[in-house]
């Protein structure tokens, strides 16, 4: 079972994650981050990576989160692959906060 | 514009998402990497477990990096019996170690060189088709095995003793390993740790995969899943979800049982053992059994540290698997802790007496020890290329003679170079191989084998 980018990473973006991840599979626009599930080989290194907890693997997502697998799923096939760190969002600290990360 | 010649020593992941980084820069770089084996991947070929092959889809990743231009790959090159350090810092501009902890840690007491008694490293090498663990002999006849750890390793080498050899069968694990495995009388194995179920290392994934195997049982006694307050401290960390992950599969196997009389179609047992210290293994020529000093924790949360009781236990066992943390190699020209089995570094700058070597730099398990996964490299691998390429500023102007340097002494000193297109023959070699049991692949566990194929 693949992971999962959840809603935390919307106004973040800290992409600390993709520095972690061994083989490419995370894409990006402008708001988010979302995983290609046919590339993620499920090592898990992006999970403790997140400085906002938004990174599940399937097993242990929360049921309130599923449609996420889908948005990954769907928003992976067509966004870019984002192969470096890149600053957060401006916002990114203030939502840290307001999440109680 | 002039390039930089950087020489990595090591192939495996921390050595490829340097390679990646270099390549990716804005500078002109060749990339020499030297590898002992004639087959790259380090740890993705002859560590991670067969039953995984979803992570060794990070191959891709690499195999792309290797045909990248501004890559060699010098395989079958062996540094400090074939080349030094020295000889490729003047033929590089920098050199990157990355030769990953290749060593285990003892356990330190009696009866560790007894036969039967094990490092993971060799058990994991032996069934991965690692040439220098080829002709290691495990006796599987034997009923109890004991395995000394409580990590992703530990887990590993339960999940290989104890998984039916039907599912092994199609994954590129050695065929001797799968014949020898297949004949193994193996009942029961006992995971055994110092501390306690939030404290072990697991990763939660490995634990509950353990669960799953077919007909094997997991155990646990109810009364070590009863812990303290520090170990609620630590549970209730936000950054420590694991091991809440872990108490929670841990309080969900079997209650501990002194089982019936063990028949070879008894369903295999894995047992979790929380709290015991090696004391001493047994026997006269092999080994007959372990002895262990029972412990209690004492001290803060995330630094808890175990006590003694007083107390000891025996278990009766043929087999002792000792996973307890792994150690890099030393080389010359180059300063190693001791301590720590790693070499000095800040952020990847190799320190010696106390400033940084011109030039010299490490990433991965040899940089910051044996800890993280596949992707944690890649992160580590970034800082190191951030401060070499920080530091090679002008370099250029002093002109390397890089792979056509090294190239040379080595021709010089008669080494069989392996490179990119030999390694792809040896690859395609060992696929066709696996065909035919319908394996992904069958790999040489040899390395004349591997230099054979290349002879024809």
């Amino acid at each position: 079972m693949p992971h999962i980018v959840t809603e935390n990473c919307q106004s973040c973006r800290f992409t600390d994650c993709v520095s972690h991840c061994p083989v490419e599979c995370f894409h990006e626009d402008d708001e988010r981050l979302y995983i290609n599930p046919d590339v993620c080989v499920d090592c898990g290194a992006c999970i403790p990576a997140c400085p906002v907890q938004a990174i599940y693997d399937v097993v242990d997502m929360p049921e309130d989160k599923d449609p996420w697998i889908k948005v990954n799923a769907e928003r992976s096939k067509t966004l870019p692959v984002i192969m470096s760190k890149q600053e957060p969002l401006p916002t990114a600290e203030a939502r840290r906060t307001e999440l109680g990360l | 514009m002039l390039k930089i010649h950087i020489a990595i020593v090591g192939s495996g992941p921390s050595g490829f998402y340097a390679a990646e980084a270099l390549l990716r820069s804005d500078l002109n770089v060749e990339v020499n990497m030297i590898e002992k084996l004639p087959t790259p991947f380090g740890l993705v070929r002859s560590g991670v477990a067969p039953d995984h092959p979803k992570l060794k889809q990070s191959i891709l990743v690499y195999d792309r990096i290797l045909k990248q231009d501004g890559m060699n790959f010098f395989g079958n090159v062996t540094v400090d019996e074939d080349i030094s350090v020295e000889d490729l810092l003047k033929t590089h501009h920098g050199v990157i170690m990355a030769c990953g902890a290749p060593l285990d840690n003892k356990l330190n007491i009696d009866g560790e060189n007894l036969k039967g008694s094990h490092a993971a490293t060799a058990f994991v090498g032996w069934y991965n088709g690692h040439p220098e663990y080829r002709d290691e002999k495990f006796d599987f006849k034997q009923k109890t095995a004991i395995v000394i750890g409580h990590g992703n390793v530990a887990a590993d080498i339960c999940r290989i003793l104890s998984k039916p050899v039907s599912e092994l069968k199609k994954s590129d694990i050695a065929e001797h390993a799968l014949d020898a495995l297949a004949e193994s009388q193996i009942r029961k194995i006992h995971v055994v740790g110092r501390r306690g179920p939030v404290q072990a290392k697991f990763s939660p994934k490995e634990l509950r995969e353990l669960v799953d195997i077919s007909n094997v049982t997991t155990e646990v006694d109810v009364n070590d899943c009863e812990i303290g307050e520090q170990c609620k401290v630590e549970l209730s960390d936000p950054k420590n979800i694991s091991s809440g992950k872990n108490l929670e599969l841990f309080r969900s196997f079997s209650e501990l049982q002194t089982s019936p009389e063990l028949t070879p179609h008894s369903p295999r047992k894995i047992k979790f053992r929380f709290y015991l210290t090696s004391q001493k293994i047994h026997g006269a020529e092999t080994v007959e059994g372990m002895s262990f000093f029972k412990n209690q924790l004492g001290g803060q949360a995330f630094s808890q540290t175990v006590i003694s009781t007083g107390e000891t236990e025996h278990i009766s066992c043929g087999l002792v698997f000792r996973s307890i943390g792994y150690r890099g190699v030393p080389f010359k020209d180059i300063p190693f802790c001791d301590d720590q089995g790693k070499i000095p570094n800040k952020e990847g700058r190799v320190i010696k007496n106390g400033k940084a070597m011109p030039g010299v730099y490490v990433t991965g398990w040899q940089k910051r020890g044996p800890s993280g996964i596949i992707g944690t490299n890649r992160a580590d691998s970034i800082e190191t290329v951030d401060c070499l390429l920080a530091d090679m500023a002008g370099v250029e102007k002093t002109p390397k003679s890089g792979s056509d340097g090294l190239t040379a002494l080595l021709k010089k000193r008669q080494v069989q170079i392996v490179e990119l297109d030999d390694w792809l023959k040896i690859d395609t070699s060992e696929i066709a191989r696996g065909k035919k049991y319908g394996k992904p692949r069958e790999k040489f566990t040899r390395v004349d084998e591997m230099l054979d194929v290349l002879s024809v």
